[in-house]
């Protein structure tokens, strides 16, 4: 029996009834994963310009980046940015999850809707929003102005996944543990905050990544020697196709698939534990 | 573990709304040193705020509370020194059986050594030595009904509350849980309140029960005068089984159809009243005894059930009744069928009289 006519489910569909299907996933998954990657052959050309495929390899444009002190320090902003965005979302999140769990306020579904906004919302328009703001505020090309931005725009990731992993938490747990002498903070921390921290943790990795990928708020809102990565990325692509734009891409796919990696293995964790 | 101290509990005036609907209405109780206490009541009764408000979990609008002679009703649940069991063991899955028992040790500051001794002492305490390194999900319904007991105690609280905590075992395990969780309370012998909607259970184990109904203690007895005398027709419908003839009263005291009844006890209700019959106190007499009182019936079907027997007959009246009778081979042999006419004997100590309402 050849593999086309083997059952592919414990139906009566074979491999074969389904080769249409196994190609149209093929076709989405070259559509999503080709232009990405398209540029990693590219940032190890020898040419002065973006080229595919490169004619020669050399390294030449990985040792610009790392040589230009302009975009070391953009990458240095866009890993305080990323760390610091990481450092207050994910408490913030995870609070605001936690208390919109515990309590049975009438208000808890319009509080929610509200925290999860920013992310529904056209990002043009929060950045258009958070400049003006910032503009009266003097937070304009600031860390701090950066950091916060970022922050509401991560901290809904961050309530999503702690809210969805707090579903299955069984709050009674923290009832036992107050009658058994724990205190209210003592309890979260010994008790709840044990059962969810691979979501927390999921949490903070893309809360770091939603600040160190994001292009449209740092075009409103960094600037000057607080210019982002990516803002400096885009400015770069804009006045000079130069291939060292390629060799920054190539390092960003890692970082970012590498941490994504990480916190698909943490939900697994998640649903093992 | 040894016989620890017990404390008493004082309930006064507890008040508890939610909107307009109170679910305690100026509940008083006493609960006795070293007491196993059950209220029992039918779900929204207020059964469970009542024990919430014992562990601190629920703030009554007012009313007192004392442990022996201290006011607790301000303090914080983690101050409050109480065991407790939930319906749903709510044990840690995150620790193995040890830690969840060594829980409220280590944050009493146990020093290490005392922490491993005791909690293997409340793991034998409840016939689970040796599981202390298994994980909570290793555990069956009743082991882990047993863990979420052995934490409960370990730390010797002087007042120990559960909440349903067999309701989710299958008949069996329940039933023999229940003894075992009886001779647990006589052996360490710390005031219990024990919460269910099951009146066997609360028979079964409690030396008083308090009945609950719309926010309100109805009765508080033990088993044997709670069920053959209740204060009221809500107490004796949802204990036990029972029907209801209305009675007049007369010169020599209630009647029912134009016969005076006898009584072991003058009733101390008045007005409009009723005599409560349970299946189980009736017989069907072979012939008239005037020592009895008595009801003619006309059968109407009989329901074997194994143990017993049930009887199902019309009184003249059309009021039906139930007999329960013994289902012995004998007592099979001559039992009553449909459409015979039979009459049902009550002894007077057996009669009760409550008043209507």
């Amino acid at each position: 029996m050849s593999w086309l006519s083997r059952p592919a489910t414990e139906t009566q569909i074979t491999h074969g009834g389904r080769l249409w299907l196994y190609a149209v996933a093929a076709l989405v998954m070259i559509f999503l994963v080709v232009p990405t990657l398209i540029v990693v052959p590219m940032s190890f050309s020898d040419s002065q310009y973006l080229e595919f495929p490169p004619r020669r390899w050399s390294l030449r444009w990985y040792a610009n980046y790392a040589g230009s002190t302009e975009w070391v320090q953009a990458t240095f902003t866009s890993l305080k940015a990323a760390f610091l965005t990481m450092l207050v979302a994910t408490p913030l999140g995870t609070m605001a999850a936690y208390g919109l769990f515990a309590s049975r306020l009438r208000w808890v579904r319009p509080v929610y809707v509200l925290l999860v906004t920013p992310i529904v919302v056209p990002v043009i328009l929060v950045g258009i929003g958070v400049f003006y703001a910032y503009a009266k505020l003097k937070l304009v090309n600031t860390l701090l102005g950066i950091v916060l931005a970022h922050t509401m725009l991560a901290v809904p990731l961050v309530l999503l996944i702690v809210t969805s992993a707090l579903k299955s938490y069984d709050m009674n747990q923290e009832m036992v543990a107050r009658s058994l002498g724990a205190s209210r903070p003592r309890a979260f921390f010994k008790v709840t905050l044990p059962q969810i921290r691979f979501a927390v943790a999921t949490g903070a990795i893309l809360s770091f990544l939603t600040s160190f990928d994001e292009v449209i708020v740092a075009l409103f809102v960094s600037g000057g020697a607080n210019s982002t990565l990516t803002r400096s990325m885009f400015n770069a692509l804009r006045d000079q196709i130069d291939p060292t734009i390629a060799a920054i891409s190539t390092i960003m796919i890692v970082v970012t698939t590498v941490l994504l990696a990480l916190a698909q293995a943490l939900g697994r964790q998640r649903q093992g534990s | 573990m040894a016989r620890g101290a017990s404390l008493p509990i004082t309930i006064r005036q507890v008040t508890k709304g939610y909107g307009k609907v109170l679910a305690l209405d100026r509940v008083d109780l006493d609960v006795r040193s070293g007491e196993f206490l059950t209220l029992l009541g039918p779900s929204g009764s207020g059964k469970t705020t009542l024990l919430m408000v014992l562990a601190g979990f629920t703030r009554p609008d007012h009313g007192s509370l004392l442990f022996g002679e201290e006011e607790v009703i301000r303090r914080p649940p983690h101050k409050r020194d109480v065991g407790m069991v939930f319906q749903n063991y709510a044990l840690f899955p995150h620790m193995d059986v040890a830690a969840n028992i060594a829980f409220p040790l280590k944050l009493r500051g146990t020093p290490r050594a005392d922490v491993a001794r005791r909690v293997e002492q409340a793991l034998e305490l409840v016939q689970l030595g040796g599981y202390g390194a298994r994980r909570v999900d290793q555990l069956s319904g009743g082991q882990r009904q047993r863990v979420a007991l052995a934490r409960a105690i370990v730390f010797e609280p002087r007042i120990l509350l559960m909440d349903e905590p067999l309701s989710a075992l299958d008949k069996q395990l329940r039933e023999h849980m229940q003894i075992e969780l009886r001779r647990l309370h006589d052996r360490l012998g710390m005031t219990t309140v024990y919460v269910t909607h099951d009146q066997r259970e609360a028979l079964t184990m409690s030396d008083r029960i308090a009945v609950i109904n719309g926010g309100r203690i109805m009765q508080v007895d033990a088993p044997r005068p709670l069920y053959e005398r209740p204060a009221n027709r809500f107490v004796a419908e949802f204990i036990g089984e029972s029907t209801f003839l209305p009675v007049a009263a007369s010169a020599g005291g209630f009647a029912h159809a134009g016969r005076v009844l006898k009584v072991a006890a003058p009733p101390a209700a008045t007005g409009r009243c009723l005599l409560m019959l349970r299946p189980e106190r009736l017989r069907i007499l072979a012939a008239p005894d005037d020592a009895l009182n008595m009801l003619t019936a006309r059968v109407e079907d009989v329901v074997y059930q194994g143990d017993s027997v049930l009887v199902q007959a019309v009184l003249p009246d059309g009021c039906r009744i139930g007999v329960r009778a013994v289902s012995t081979a004998a007592a099979m042999a001559t039992v009553a069928r449909p459409g015979d006419t039979v009459t049902l004997g009550l002894a007077p100590e057996d009669t009760v009289i409550l008043g209507e309402g």
